[in-house]
């Protein structure tokens, strides 16, 4: 494991990030449930966000992917502000998630799972459809050929014609990445991954996002619980709090914030991470 | 019909000699010709019993009403067998088509003397455009209204779009019995409703009354191009986003697909439908009534699309038939046979929506999913998915030998490619995996 994050290319220091988030606070009514946290994602990277349980940790993902509106704050995506902007249109931008509770669309085929999200990708209109022109055809046979190549990617490809529902627990969250991935992202959000996992599936999907950093030319953005998992897989992590940023650097300075361990790490942190 | 028998594939079936997704379109074709050919040449040539039984039981204006039921039942399908949006008002567009009918196909603007291929003496006062231009203005027109109905209401979810429709629903059939005096215009005649509207006509050739084949012919020719349409459409990139929404709707977006162009199209494609039957109706009848726009469509259409298996085109069309059937002919003359058996003096056409109560309360109970339905929706109803079962405690490593298996062949494939210490691309790792296993 050691070995495979050294073979990793790290960012280089001088690339403009992929994301960078300013100031954002979120506000639902009088609760403030991010406030001012500001962050980036370099180039190629891999990046933690963790913190307590109702930490602010999936509502600050929610204002990446549209999902809530920020109160005040700016994200800004490769060169293009996406705040506040529809999911649909952040995602066709190129910034993909998965959910902690995992969402799927159950009753259509893995296959079609993945085909959904590359609609925005995809050109051919109802008359197309209808018609099933060349242009249609060619077009769906490779969005197949693609949905296909993610699902071997993910490791189930053989469950291409299966529905989602009717996948194991691990297969379907490996399916949500695969269905991320087709919108060929710049930015992979992945929402506890590992919830749900033992200790070896956890590190199988260690070594599958030193692969998928690897080969597609992406970074994430990783929300865990797993300290072992993000001790490994992170270039830089930042702990939330109360809806605060408490701390931020890479793996060995968390490791050693006192403040990280009072607010987090605390009892059984110490523990894991040594 | 326009399907294409794909021999290549046919051959690998030797069971059946039609590939696997031919056979219910080549079913239909084959039910609907032989229709057309036992009312042309069978029926006439009975005797007079096999042509009373005929003219009781299966009387062929009631075999056009269903497929026009048919028509605007695939139509409310796409809105919510596809999409999943729940539809309570969808007679609204099947009015619209109805009086686009009754403007552009009758004697009622009587100041305009408009002719465009339509039938009728050239000095005929009023609009007579051809009934084929008519379905096309109707279907467009009807598309628009989707459009402006959907605009407001979409972006609410479930129970409140459920209730908004429903308001629509009442509204338009409203305007339209009360649009005799909008503004010193007459819009819609008011109650008298639109009468006579002109027959259907191929050049010189008019449709008589009594030409009930030639219509059913060209009606099932509509519900053959509606269910194409909605075939194809299930299969592309629209159908599947019309899925996804339907599965989960917050997903969807977060996955690229714009939400309310998506849900708007659905509405206008099923509105295009509605619109059709709509004209094809006013044809029918002769007329347009605005008391045939009530509630109790919407309703029935509903049922059609629920008894016959939301979401699959065969269910959806086979619910309309029978339902229509039921409705218009079967309970009826039912009735009809049971008073003259017994002596007995009650009115079964009044009971038809306890009858239609009582079917589906007993459809809910035995056969949730509808006559035909679609095999994922089958799935849903009958079994519990998987992770819901794996949450109630069944081992999931003993539910899923395979999963062992490909685990296994990946641990392999990262061994063999750790040693190296370089980056391989997906087909090197498959080779090796290959060779390792």
């Amino acid at each position: 494991m050691t070995t495979a994050s050294q073979e990793t290319p790290r960012q280089a220091a001088d690339a403009p990030p992929k994301l960078h988030a300013d100031n954002i606070t979120v506000k639902f009514g009088g609760l403030v449930a991010v406030n001012d946290v500001s962050f980036t994602i370099p180039d190629r990277s891999v990046v933690s966000l963790i913190g307590p349980n109702g930490a602010g940790k999936t509502t600050f993902f929610n204002v990446l992917t549209g999902l809530y509106r920020t109160t005040s704050g700016r994200v800004v995506l490769g060169d293009k502000d996406i705040t506040n902007l529809v999911p649909h249109r952040i995602a066709g931008l190129g910034m993909a998630r998965t959910f902690q509770n995992i969402r799927l669309f159950g009753l259509m085929t893995a296959e079609e799972n993945v085909k959904v999200a590359m609609h925005s990708q995809l050109r051919s209109g109802p008359f197309h459809t209808v018609v099933r022109t060349r242009r249609q055809r060619r077009e769906e046979l490779q969005a197949r050929e693609f949905a296909r190549e993610l699902l071997d990617f993910v490791g189930i490809g053989k469950f291409a014609d299966e529905y989602a529902r009717s996948l194991s627990y691990g297969d379907q969250r490996r399916l949500e990445i695969a269905r991320a991935l087709a919108l060929r992202p710049s930015v992979l959000l992945l929402d506890e991954p590992t919830a749900g996992m033992n200790p070896q599936e956890s590190a199988r999907f260690t070594d599958f996002v030193h692969r998928l950093r690897a080969e597609k030319d992406l970074s994430v953005l990783l929300i865990e619980h797993d300290m072992s998992v993000v001790m490994q897989l992170s270039d830089r992590i930042t702990v939330l709090d109360r809806g605060e940023k408490i701390a931020e650097g890479g793996p060995d300075d968390i490791r050693n914030d006192e403040r990280v361990i009072e607010a987090y790490l605390g009892k059984s942190g110490r523990g894991k991470s040594a | 019909m326009g399907y294409e028998t794909k021999t290549g594939a046919a051959r690998r079936r030797p069971a059946l000699p039609v590939a696997h997704h031919l056979r219910w379109p080549l079913g239909f074709t084959a039910a609907a010709a032989t229709v057309f050919l036992a009312y042309y040449y069978l029926v006439p040539g009975l005797g007079p019993d096999g042509q009373q039984f005929f003219q009781t039981w299966l009387p062929l204006t009631s075999v056009n009403e269903a497929l026009v039921w048919v028509i605007c039942a695939l139509g409310l399908n796409i809105v919510v067998g596809y999409a999943g949006l729940l539809d309570l008002g969808f007679v609204a567009f099947w009015a619209l088509g109805g009086y686009t009918a009754g403007w552009l196909m009758s004697g009622f603007f009587h100041q305009v003397n408009i002719h465009v291929f339509g039938g009728g003496l050239p000095t005929l006062p009023g609009i007579h455009f051809n009934f084929w231009f008519v379905l096309l203005i109707g279907a467009a027109f009807c598309a628009l209204w989707g459009v402006i109905i959907g605009a407001p209401t979409l972006r609410l979810k479930s129970d409140y779009l459920a209730l908004v429709t429903l308001g629509f629903g009442e509204i338009i059939p409203q305007v339209f019995v009360n649009g005799e005096d909008i503004g010193g215009f007459n819009l819609s005649n008011g109650t008298k409703g639109i009468t006579p509207v002109d027959p259907i006509s191929f050049g010189p050739v008019e449709l008589g009354p009594f030409d009930l084949v030639w219509k059913y012919l060209i009606f099932v020719g509509i519900a053959a191009l509606v269910m194409f349409i909605s075939l194809r459409l299930r299969e592309g990139r629209l159908g599947r986003a019309w899925l996804a929404i339907r599965e989960d709707e917050l997903a969807a977006g977060m996955m690229g697909v714009p939400l309310m162009r998506t849900k708007l199209s659905a509405y206008a494609v099923g509105a295009v439908a509605g619109g059709l039957a709509g004209v094809a109706f006013a044809t029918h009848v002769g007329g347009v009534l605005p008391d045939r726009f009530n509630f109790s469509i919407s309703i029935t259409l509903l049922a059609m699309v629920v008894l016959g298996g939301m979401g699959n085109v065969w269910g959806v069309t086979l619910g309309a038939l029978v339902l229509a059937w039921i409705n218009s002919t079967g309970l009826p003359q039912f009735g009809n046979t049971f008073n003259e058996s017994f002596g007995t003096d009650i009115n079964f056409p009044s009971y038809n929506y306890l009858l239609f109560g009582g079917i589906l309360v007993l459809m809910m109970i035995f056969r949730r999913e509808g006559i035909l339905p679609e095999a994922r929706t089958k799935l849903v109803l009958r079994e519990p998915s998987r992770t819901e079962r794996e949450a109630l405690g069944a081992d999931m490593e003993e539910s899923a030998p395979e999963l062992d298996e490909a685990l296994e062949a990946e641990d392999a494939e990262r061994e063999a490619v750790a040693a190296p210490g370089t980056e391989d691309t997906e087909d090197g790792l498959g080779e090796k995996a290959g060779s390792t296993v």
